[in-house]
Formats: C-alpha cells, structure tokens, sequence
C-alpha cells in the first residue's frame, strides 16, 4: 500500500471516527503524553494508529511512548511527560499493580490521568478516568446473537476460548454462559483452549469436529477471538462443511480477517472491540477542561455487532491500514 | 537376528506410542476411526501426524545438536522468521519457488549464526541460541509489521494443508525429512563425528575430527528444520502470525528428543525415536481435545503423562520391573 493512500484511509477514518456531537475545540494545541504498552498484537497496533489519528484531527501534539511491555519504560515515560509539563497523560497499563508513585506525581503536577482499556490498582482519585471496554458484555452479545439465530432450534454449540486462566477468556465466557442460560435448546458440547492463536483454534477445531461426528452435530461455534474464528473456519472447511452455514461462526474483537470471511459468507457475526479508546478518553478531556466536568469513573466503549448486513467489504477495507 | 529385531521393536518410546493412543480410543471410541474425504484420509489418527508433523521436524534438527551436548532454544523463534518472509513475500508478488527458497534460506542463516557463535567463540549453546530466541521473535514482528500477514497463494497453502496419496502433506515432509537426515547421519560417518563430539569436542578435534565444521552442520541443519516447520505452519493457517507461530515449541521439540531416548549430555542420539517422541507428545494433545476434559487440566494430564513416559526410561524404575532387562553378555555380543 502506498502512502497516500494509506494517508487517505487514515484521514478519511479519522473524520469517521471524530464525528463526536461535541466541539473539542479546546484540547486544539495542547501537548497529551501517550505511554503505550507496546505492539504485542495487531489490536494494540490499531489502538495506537486510532489515538494518533485523534489527535492529530483534534490538533493536538501528542507525545507517544511505547513500553515495550515493560511497566518500568512506562513509569519513565510518564515522569518524562510530567517533566515536560504536558497538559494531559493517557496510559494503556500494562500491568495493574504498582502505579500508586507516579500517579501521585501526576496529581501533584495537576496533570489529568485518563487509563485506557485496562485498570490499574490505584485509589480512583489519582487518575481522571479509565475507558474500558466490558468483557462480560462481549461475550453476551455474542450470545444473544446466537440465541436469536436459532430461535427455537436445538443447537449444540462448541467453544474455543482464550488463554487459560486470562481474564478476558474468562469473562467473554461468563457472558455468553450468561446469555444462553434459560435457553434449553442451546447447549455448550465442548470447550477446550485454542490459546487466542490462529493454529490452535483450527488444531481444538480439528478435535471438535472428529468428537462431534464429523461435524454434523455442531450447529455453532464460539470464538473468544476472530483468529482463533479465523483458524476454526479453515478446520470446518477441511472437513468438508461449509463455515457460515453448516456451522455458523460468532467471535469477539472484530479485526479485518473476520470481515474478509464474513464478505465470503463464512462467518456470521462479531463483537467489536473498539481500538478507538482515544475518542471517549479525549471528549472526557475536553469537558473537564472547559467547565471542570468530572466524568464518570468507567467509561465503557460499546461491544457493537456486526453481522453480514453491516457491509463487511469495506469494513475490511477501512480496517485493514489500521495496523491489525 | 530375529530377536534383535523384536527387541527394537520393543523399545519403551514405540510403547508409550501405543500406550497413549489405546487411552485416546478407550476415552473416545471413534479414535482409530478414519474415512477418505475429499481425496484425502480424515480422523483423529491423521491429525495426529498432521499436528503432530511440525514438532517432529523441528525435533529432527535438534536431535543433531543435542547429540553434541548442544541445545537450540532458537528454533521457535525462527520459524516466526521464516513463516513471515515467506508470508510477506509472495504477498509483495514474488513466484512461492523463490519465497520458499528465501524462507530456507533465512532459516539456513540463523542456524549458521548459531553454529558460529557455539563453534567459533565457543560461546555455550543454550546462550548463544537464547539470542536468536529472543530477538527472532522481534525480527519475525518487524518483517510482519506486528500484524498478522495473510494470504492465498495456492502453492504455498498446499505446503501446509495439501495432501500426497491421501496423507497430509506436513506429515509426508515429515517423514521424508527423517528418512533423508536418518540415512545422511547413519550412512555416514557424520553421525559418528556427532557423537563423538558430544562424548568429548577436544578428544574427538585431537583425533582428527573438524568439530567446528560439523558444529556449524548441526546447527545449519537446526535451522534449515526449523524454517521449514515455520513455512508448513504458515501455510496451514494462511497467514504468519509472528507473535505465535512456534512460541514454545522449542521446549515440545526438546522434550521429543528426550522422550526418543537421546541423551541431553550428548553422545548417544536416534532421530526415528525422536520423531516417535513428537507423535506421542501430540496424540495426547489430540487426545485431550477429543475426550472433551476441561482445559484446565490440559497440563496436567500432558505432565503426568511425560512423568510415566520418562520414568519409564530411567534405567532405575526400568531394572526394578525387570522391564527391558538386558543381558549384559549379551548387549556386549551385539
């Protein structure tokens, strides 16, 4: 991809995505550190173009660290943009523990801490706000998805979850348990790990289908992440079923490779997980600073659904420059 | 004659093979079943060898290196590596011969570089490789871009999900990379050299062994093993994921080698046995996942088993079941 173009989807996304009904107008030339974690996954890349492109829409300067996954690179980093004298800090924590120090440093120094997309293990008055999005609730629209789907059909559903003990994996779980309870014709078979990779979800796939009777009796399958969706879809294809139709497919995160299955018509719905944790972090800026609006303490991003109806070509083709 | 080939036969890794496979059929009747779909053979067996068939390259490599009292940490991490460049590669437009070509190449490289560190500078192995493993993953995120690199090029996914005579084509490279490198070291001398360098590398260099070019071999081959494991893992997912692909599978490689009975203080190595050793690491991976227990014990039960499986080799518990006793007059004769 050349860089104009890739300049193009980044602007012509930036104006999508800042079409907020407020005027931010006055964070327009204020300096805000970023201390990011690093870019461990193709989500956190997309975070970190989505917040750049924020603030340059909003002309704001903004100062950006990467970690490296490490909370010490982050702990200097936010004392280097206290020492700069920046107007506000954003920070994606990497771990939960042990921000106690430096965000009384903050506190002192009268700098705005917004937390994005993880919580810190901190008395909430040191920081401003944190925009999360609800793990729970992922994991229930999915569920409701389903439910929808089959309507009073009986549906055996197989799960592929995350990471063992993770707490994403955990709560994406919870919610989607959630939403099918009460619903006697929907039943979870199986559930193993596919670790949130895309070969461990086509290998735990593998074993579904030759556990389930060549995949005749999965009616659905439940990904905690589109790779692991993505792998699974090839597993169903290998065993000569048709992803989409003879096992309906529903996974969380929205990344652009579930778009291009989902255009193929062999995937039928996902949660978003929004990389655009910038856009809430920044209007709640904007309103403390015009008239000292405290915002409220957790912000939650919406888990919006997107199923074949929500034009899943150019889903991928906006998403695609965002670094996923 | 006859009784020699019985007792080969016999040897506690085929055992454990077979052991671990009738657990799969009690807890899933269906196990053994297979069916021809699709012009290719379909079940859990083939799975097996088909899952089973990256760790087992990987462990043909590192059977080499370990037989000379090395370690290569690095392998995972250069299958990251050469899974991206091919990845990259034939999406930039390049012909699949030469992103393939590139990818071994790649591979080749690192190995090497391992070799000179551990054979030039003398360097111990299990730091010099710890570099390759530490930094390779950041190469592979670099050459990727941190995202996940997907693609579509017939060619390349044959290499990963296609099929010869009816067996998947990850397994057949498998087996032929065996047989090739089984025959190179046993036909040979080399394997021998290998030996004697893992017994003792000044010994074996005063009587006339190049050590340093053989280590640089083993090593190169480690690698060139490992470049082809990341380019059928690759290609099996359509796509180079840099952040997972091989994370960890240097320990299951390892852990293959040992199983098959090579000994980590060098000088005593079989490859077959090695490639027996991946199989029955992952018919209990397979296994897991068709007898529907909880992931939560997944560890578990793969702990417990590679604990039986190794106790069963100690040559202690061995004499105090009388299992695999042998005639000292007779091991001596052969």
């Amino acid at each position: 991809m050349t860089i104009i173009s890739k300049l193009a989807i980044a602007a012509s996304l930036a104006t999508a995505l800042t079409s907020v009904s407020i005027a931010q107008d006055n964070l327009k030339g204020l300096t805000i550190g970023f201390s990011q974690i690093g870019s461990e996954s193709g989500w956190r890349a997309a975070e970190t173009s989505v917040t750049k492109q924020q603030a340059e829409a909003l002309g704001i300067d903004l100062k950006f660290a990467d970690a490296q996954q490490k909370q010490e690179n982050q702990i200097k980093a936010i004392r280097g943009f206290i020492a700069q004298g920046v107007d506000a800090i954003l920070v994606a924590p990497v771990v939960a523990t042990g921000w106690e120090d430096v965000l009384t440093e903050a506190k002192e120094a009268e700098i705005p801490v917004i937390l994005l997309d993880r919580g810190v293990d901190a008395p909430e008055d040191l920081y401003l706000t944190s925009v999360a999005s609800d793990q729970v609730k992922e994991g229930r629209v999915a569920g409701e998805w389903l439910v929808a789907e089959v309507g009073d059909a009986d549906c055996k559903v197989v799960e592929l979850q995350g990471t063992v003990g993770s707490t994403p994996a955990i709560n994406r779980k919870q919610g989607f348990e959630e939403a099918i309870a009460g619903h006697a014709n929907i039943v979870l078979a199986r559930s193993q790990t596919g670790d949130f990779t895309r070969a461990k979800g086509k290998e735990v796939m593998e074993g579904f289908i030759k556990a389930e009777n060549g995949g005749a009796d999965i009616c659905a399958v439940y990904a905690h992440n589109d790779d692991m969706a993505v792998g699974a879809i090839q597993a169903i294809k290998d065993a000569g079923l048709k992803p989409g139709t003879d096992i309906k497919v529903v996974s969380i995160d929205a990344v652009p490779d579930i778009f291009a299955a989902m255009a193929a018509g062999e995937a039928n719905a996902t949660v978003e997980l929004t990389p655009n944790m910038a856009g809430p972090a920044f209007e709640a800026l904007s309103a403390y600073l015009a008239d000292g609006t405290a915002p409220e303490k957790f912000i939650i991003t919406e888990s919006k659904l997107y199923t074949p109806a929500d034009n899943p070509q150019g889903e991928y083709d906006t998403r695609k420059g965002l670094g996923y | 004659m006859k009784r020699l080939h019985l007792e080969r036969l016999a040897n506690p890794q085929l055992l454990a093979l077979v052991a671990v496979l009738l657990i799969n059929w009690l807890l899933f009747p269906n196990f053994f079943r297979i069916s021809w779909q699709d012009g290719r053979l379909f079940g859990s067996l083939i799975d097996v060898i088909n899952r089973g068939a990256p760790v087992a390259i990987l462990a043909i490599g590192m059977t080499g290196v370990i037989a000379t009292k090395g370690v290569d940490l690095s392998v995972g991490a250069i299958m990251a590596v050469c899974g991206a460049v091919a990845a990259t590669m034939v999406v930039a437009g390049y012909p699949t011969p030469i992103a393939v070509v590139a990818a071994l190449s790649v591979g080749l490289l690192c190995g090497l570089w391992n070799g000179f560190l551990v054979a030039v500078l003398d360097i111990q192995p299990i730091v010099a490789t710890l570099v390759l493993m530490v930094a390779g993953r950041g190469i592979a995120q670099l050459i990727t871009e941190g995202s996940i690199v997907t693609f579509n090029d017939p060619a390349l996914i044959f290499i990963g999900t296609g099929s010869f005579l009816g067996f998947p084509m990850a397994a057949v490279i498998a087996l032929a990379l065996m047989i090739l490198v089984t025959l190179l070291v046993r036909r040979t001398a080399i394997g021998l050299f290998i030996q004697a360098i893992g017994v003792n590398r000044a010994a074996a260099s005063l009587a006339g062994i190049h050590s340093r070019m053989l280590l640089m071999l083993v090593y190169a081959l480690s690698g060139f093993c490992a470049a082809i494991a990341g380019i059928v893992v690759a290609a099996d997912i359509r796509g180079a994921d840099a952040n997972n692909s091989g994370l960890w599978l240097e320990l299951d490689a390892i852990l293959a080698v040992v199983i098959g009975g090579t000994s980590l203080l060098g000088g005593k190595f079989s490859i077959p046995l090695a490639v027996v050793g991946a199989l029955i690491i992952q018919a209990m991976n397979t296994g897991i996942l068709v007898s529907g227990f909880r992931p939560e014990f997944n560890l578990i039960v793969k702990a417990g088993m590679i604990i039986l499986i190794l106790m069963l080799q100690s040559p202690l518990v061995g004499s105090a079941l009388g299992f695999f006793k042998r005639d000292p007059k007779q091991a001596a004769s052969r």
